[in-house]
């Protein structure tokens, strides 16, 4: 989003969280915007598909929007990040607009992927977004080559990589925090634990307790953030992006968080309380968040309420947009495989 | 008065591709395992560390998969990566990130993102290496759409692919011969290209044509030096690309000669053969076969480590001979 301005010195500021002096109330308050759109975006989406109007799949991060916004607030345009199956937010936090991702969600030319990847595969280039991700750890690796690449050209981007607690047992994950870690690279892990790999929770999946203990095997810290507080988020990753600007290597950060939906549109609940599902209900971070702008006076009930307004008439119009957008020709059901121009 | 053309092995055009490549592109790198100091297993990148330092010429740990990956990472952040696999057989650990990842991205978003990268193969048996060391997984891969496989069979060629590889905007699968790396040829000195998707006509004939791949062109010349002895003409055509496919000159070739011959040391079932028996099939040459189709490939089984075994498990010369022979007597 931008950069972390420097602290304003006050005293009434003096017991905030380093998070509210870091960055500037416009920030701030652009942070809830965005996690405002996410929540929408990913409602209006559950609501056209039950509509019937789009098909297929799709993995809702409701509950998740304080990681995927808390990490993306210190990044630079030319950062890159790799995102997941369930990335909406990801892309939102690094920019995205929703009437594109509502586009490829309806399949249409106008979409990011010109309607060729849907849900699990948008990206925007253009943000610095290298894609989501349908395979489960498929992105670790691909973010850590961007940095790689970075690396080489000598500039001071970092890649950054969401990812789920169950793709910290895929072997991709431990091979690319390895070299990550003996090269140096300037990449920051930010691990979004939801608590379950779609039915099977980390209890009964992960030796050890937390996915911060993983970072020990490979030499970076490992960090655990509440992912349901944007401030915790922001700070620990913002820490993370600085030591990976400075050439300090990676850090993971285990931002522990709760899918308040299913895992994709199968899912029926079956490995989880109703009891637990409301518990986490209570700990919504856009709720936190609100009352904490209002709390430290950086935003009004007013303006608040504002932006929340603006999000749903953003998000309204994106359906309007993406369901008047182009349908690709099936004469093109090939385009894009290979670069024009080449044999192919 | 032209001096004589230099020759150089296999191994040595390959690395002579690699360098060239570096010297004259800042983005290009090469990662493998021991490919450093040691010079790859097979000595390809020889002293290539000592010339390029550590930062081009980068060893990586044992970690096929996370090692694709980055390639894939680097090669969309704007690097030109060359990967290099010990053996083509460690590439099914990398095949999520080869076949979900390389080939699809361009696809999946939409035609807005290239994935310049290379990844080099040794494959093949005839080195006593046994199942797990000596496979020939070509047609795998030119099963994925996204993705292009070339397979030199020269040392001319194996230069002048790889050279078209680092060129391409998409990701390349090159499929090297172990047995080939010691055989000599003429290879120029300039940064000369070969075409991907062109195959070479080794041999003109005119009674029936071989389609061989890699190390099998040159068991199909000797075998047509062999037939042409008893008066039978059979053309040779070297594949070179597997996708894509150079469908022209296979078609042009088989309505001339009238009968055709598939020799490929992968796995016959289901592979190279079959699609361009198909092809024939499909296409206007069908019409001028005078004989069935015969397909060469390696049989049902893993390579075994007994040499007799092992020799017993792909085409040979002798059977070559045999069976064009009889394809062209019309004995089939």
């Amino acid at each position: 989003m931008a950069k972390p301005v420097a602290a304003a010195k006050s005293e009434a500021a003096s017991n905030q969280r380093p998070f509210y002096k870091q960055f500037t109330p416009e920030q701030l308050k652009e942070a809830l915007r965005r996690m405002c759109l996410i929540r929408r975006f990913e409602e209006g989406a559950e609501e056209a598909y039950m509509r019937g109007l789009i098909h297929g799949t799709m993995h809702l991060s409701i509950g998740q929007e304080a990681s995927a916004v808390g990490a993306t607030m210190a990044l630079r345009k030319t950062d890159y990040i790799t995102s997941t199956h369930r990335g909406h937010g990801h892309c939102i936090g690094k920019g995205a607009d929703p009437k594109l991702m509502f586009a490829e969600f309806f399949g249409k030319e106008e979409g990011y992927c010109r309607g060729r990847g849907g849900s699990m595969h948008i990206a925007d280039v253009e943000s610095g977004n290298l894609g989501a991700n349908g395979i489960v750890a498929g992105g670790i690796p691909i973010a850590v080559g961007a940095a790689l690449a970075i690396k080489q050209q000598k500039r001071d981007d970092v890649a950054l990589c969401f990812f789920g607690d169950g793709a910290t047992n895929e072997g991709a994950f431990h091979e690319a925090l390895n070299m990550a870690s003996i090269w140096k690279l300037p990449v920051v892990f930010v691990c979004e634990n939801n608590k379950y790999g779609m039915s099977v929770s980390t209890e009964r999946s992960m030796a050890v307790a937390n996915v911060a203990d993983r970072a020990s095997a490979y030499n970076m810290p490992g960090v655990i953030a509440d992912g349901n507080r944007i401030e915790d988020v922001a700070e620990a990753v913002t820490t993370a992006i600085a030591r990976a600007r400075e050439g300090q290597g990676p850090t993971l950060v285990e931002c522990k968080t709760y899918r308040t939906r299913g895992h994709s549109r199968s899912d029926r609940n079956r490995y989880r309380t109703k009891e637990e599902i409301e518990e986490w209900k209570l700990r919504d971070p856009i709720g936190h968040f609100e009352t904490e702008l209002v709390a430290n006076g950086i935003a009004t009930a007013d303006e608040i309420a504002a932006i929340s307004a603006a999000a749903d008439a953003e998000i309204a119009a994106g359906i309007d947009f993406a369901r008047n957008g182009t349908d690709p020709s099936p004469n093109d059901v090939t385009r894009g495989v290979y670069t024009p121009g080449n044999p192919s | 008065m032209n001096a004589p053309l230099r020759e150089l092995t296999y191994a040595q055009a390959i690395q002579e591709a690699l360098a060239t490549a570096m010297e004259a592109d800042k983005r290009v790198f090469i990662m493998g395992e021991d490919i450093g100091v040691y010079g790859g297993a097979f000595q390809v990148t020889g002293d290539l560390v000592h010339r390029f330092g550590e930062d081009r010429v980068m060893d990586t740990p044992i970690s096929e998969l996370g090692a694709a990956g980055i390639a894939v990472g680097a090669a969309l952040a704007g690097s030109r990566p060359i990967l290099e696999f010990q053996f083509s057989d460690f590439a099914t650990l990398a095949m999520e990130q080869i076949v979900n990842q390389a080939a699809k991205m361009r696809f999946m978003l939409g035609g807005k993102v290239s994935v310049p990268l290379v990844m080099r193969l040794p494959s093949g048996s005839g080195t006593g290496a046994a199942a797990q060391h000596s496979q020939s997984l070509e047609a795998w891969l030119a099963h994925v759409p996204g993705l292009k496989v070339v397979q030199p069979s020269t040392p001319h060629d194996a230069k002048g692919l790889l050279l078209a590889a680092i060129d391409d905007p998409d990701p390349v699968m090159v499929f090297e011969h172990k047995l080939l790396y010691k055989m000599k040829g003429e290879v120029p000195e300039d940064a000369y290209r070969v075409p991907i998707g062109k195959a070479a006509v080794r041999r003109e004939g005119r009674h029936a044509t071989i389609v061989a791949t890699s190390i099998m062109v040159h068991r199909a010349l000797e075998a047509a030096e062999v037939l042409a002895g008893e008066g039978i003409e059979v053309e040779v055509i070297d594949l070179r690309t597997l996708r894509p496919l150079d469908t022209a000159t296979i078609i042009e070739s088989v309505k001339k000669t009238t009968r055709l011959a598939c020799v490929y040391e992968g796995v016959k079932t289901l592979g190279i053969g079959a699609e361009i028996s198909a092809l024939i099939a499909e296409s206007e040459a069908f019409d001028y076969l005078d004989a069935p189709i015969l397909r060469l490939g390696g049989v049902d089984s893993p390579i075994p480590y007994n040499p007799v075994l092992e020799k017993a498990a792909v085409p040979q010369t002798p059977g070559i001979i045999e069976q064009v022979r009889n394809l062209v007597k019309g004995r089939i």
